[in-house]
């Protein structure tokens, strides 16, 4: 008998991978302000799974690759006539609609929609913990790999080009890493919750940090912590899983900007 | 020693020529500065040199290897972006602390290193990428309206800070500017810029030619100029920057 068949363990180690993986992804997310764009990648993910279903291919490889699809498209959007957020939301949300749809049609298998929109982590299998921690590793990786350059692109693109940094490709890079991070979370925390776990977990850690790689370090513990807090109270007070995680986080986020707001009226004080 | 050759270079963004028929050079320790009114492609022409635009016609042959420092026009970091100045000029060598020390005391901020960039003042700020550049050993300094957004005193500390560190690189130093009395004496040439080369010349050379004073009005030595940055004439192109 081995720790694995332990529901609860699996569900801890699955979203543990998420978490990590979507930890210094979520930090790019936020410093270049992609939130909208993780939506729209996100929400695409439902239209894969009704897609998966139809053709009876993985799960995962569906979402990974009409989430690919999206977010490719979102990027060549851009600089487009409409405003960038006009279009995000034009996506996200018709992305959403149209899976919601395609999956209406779906006759003979009966899928479980909640499942798909708000994630099972509990019933996480083996299987699906090779999947998520091979997904993390190559997000991780893939992020650790290409982190100066892609920090110089994110700071601005004349710079980056004055560097030898190309930023179109660094944008490849994130586009790509969001797709598998989506394809990762479906099972875990859900289409709708994705870009939660993207943002909150970096957004809390930002207060605390001094350079980028201590706020992806501390988002990454912040993320792991939430599953493993937000796993044990599903339990304790029977409530959906994948939501539970994301509630922790929040409320994370939310001490933080207060010791932050307290922190500072003190030294204001002091300097008074 | 030429550092680059620029031959008959123009650039169209979205059916409007910026820059037409663009030909110019620089050599070794030369400071020349471009000056024009707004819209009229000076930051085109260096996004051109850096490699972030491809010129649509035209030549541009870099000298084998040439080390370019670029301090981009008002950078902005976002807030929700923590960096230290240290890491900041750590992004993208891995450079020790003397080097540090060294680069930043060359842009006249020795006591910076362990400052968050969004605690700095904006001639803070733009002195770091500076310092920034110089970690290279740049052969060919480039500097977008480096000093926009700070007042007359900076200004002038600010390329004073460039003339030290010309005189001790002997690296060549191009600058777009919008503070043309301060930068036209601090130039070894000046080339005025509106969608086309207008005029190029020593500074006392631009500042008499007939095409810059139609663009810059008559105010001695272009000081009126500073407020005058929006007037056009017949000389004005299509040109949008």
């Amino acid at each position: 008998m081995s720790f694995l068949d332990d529901f609860i363990m699996r569900a801890i180690l699955a979203g543990i991978g998420l978490a990590l993986a979507a930890a210094p992804l979520g930090c790019f997310v936020v410093w270049r302000r992609m939130a909208y764009f993780g939506d729209a990648t996100a929400h695409a993910a439902i239209l894969g799974v009704a897609l998966s279903l139809t053709f009876s291919v993985s799960v995962f490889a569906g979402v990974l690759v009409v989430s690919l699809v999206m977010a490719l498209t979102v990027s060549s959007l851009s600089g487009r006539d409409f405003a960038m957020d006009t279009m995000l939301g034009v996506l996200a949300h018709s992305a959403l609609a149209f899976g919601l749809v395609a999956a209406s049609f779906l006759v003979g298998v009966r899928i479980d929609l909640m499942a798909y929109l708000f994630g099972d982590i509990l019933a996480v299998m083996p299987a699906d913990l090779a999947v998520i921690w091979g997904g993390a590793a190559v997000v991780i990786g893939l992020v650790v790999w290409r982190w100066s350059s892609l920090l110089t692109a994110t700071l601005n693109t004349d710079l980056a080009y004055a560097e030898g940094v190309d930023p179109k490709r660094e944008q490849l890079v994130l586009t790509f890493a969001l797709a598998i991070v989506v394809a990762v979370a479906i099972k875990v925390v859900g289409a709708l919750l994705i870009t939660a776990m993207l943002i909150i977990p970096a957004a809390t850690a930002r207060s605390f940090s001094r350079t980028p790689e201590i706020m992806a370090l501390l988002a990454a513990g912040i993320g792991a912590g939430a599953v493993i807090s937000g796993v044990r109270a599903s339990y304790h007070f029977d409530t959906p899983t994948g939501p539970t995680i994301v509630c922790v986080t929040a409320l994370l986020f939310v001490t933080s900007i207060s010791l932050t707001g307290l922190a500072r009226r003190s030294s204001q004080k002091k300097g008074a | 020693m030429t550092l680059f050759n620029m031959t008959d270079v123009t650039v169209r963004l979205g059916g409007a020529t910026i820059l037409g028929n663009v030909t110019m050079s620089m050599e070794a320790g030369e400071i020349v500065t471009i000056v024009g009114p707004n819209g009229s492609g000076k930051s085109t022409l260096l996004r051109v040199l850096v490699g972030a635009l491809a010129p649509n016609t035209g030549q541009l042959t870099k000298r084998d290897g040439l080390r370019i420092g670029y301090v981009p026009q008002r950078l902005q970091l976002d807030p929700t972006l923590p960096m230290t100045v240290t890491r900041m000029l750590r992004l993208r060598r891995k450079v020790g602390r003397p080097e540090i020390d060294a680069a930043l005391s060359r842009a006249g901020i020795p006591e910076l290193a362990k400052r968050q960039m969004s605690a700095l003042s904006g001639g803070q700020f733009q002195r770091v990428m500076l310092a920034r550049a110089l970690l290279g050993s740049p052969e060919l300094l480039i500097l977008d309206e480096a000093t926009a957004g700070l007042d007359q005193r900076g200004t002038a500390a600010f390329y004073q800070q460039i003339e030290r560190v010309r005189t001790e690189l002997g690296c060549g130093v191009l600058m777009v500017s919008h503070d043309l009395h301060v930068v036209m004496s601090a130039s070894d040439r000046v080339i005025c810029l509106n969608g086309h080369i207008c005029c190029q010349g020593a500074p006392s050379h631009v500042a008499s030619a007939p095409e810059y004073r139609a663009l810059f009005g008559e105010g001695t030595k272009g000081a009126l100029a500073l407020y005058a940055h929006h007037h056009t004439h017949s000389h004005t192109t299509e040109a949008a920057e």
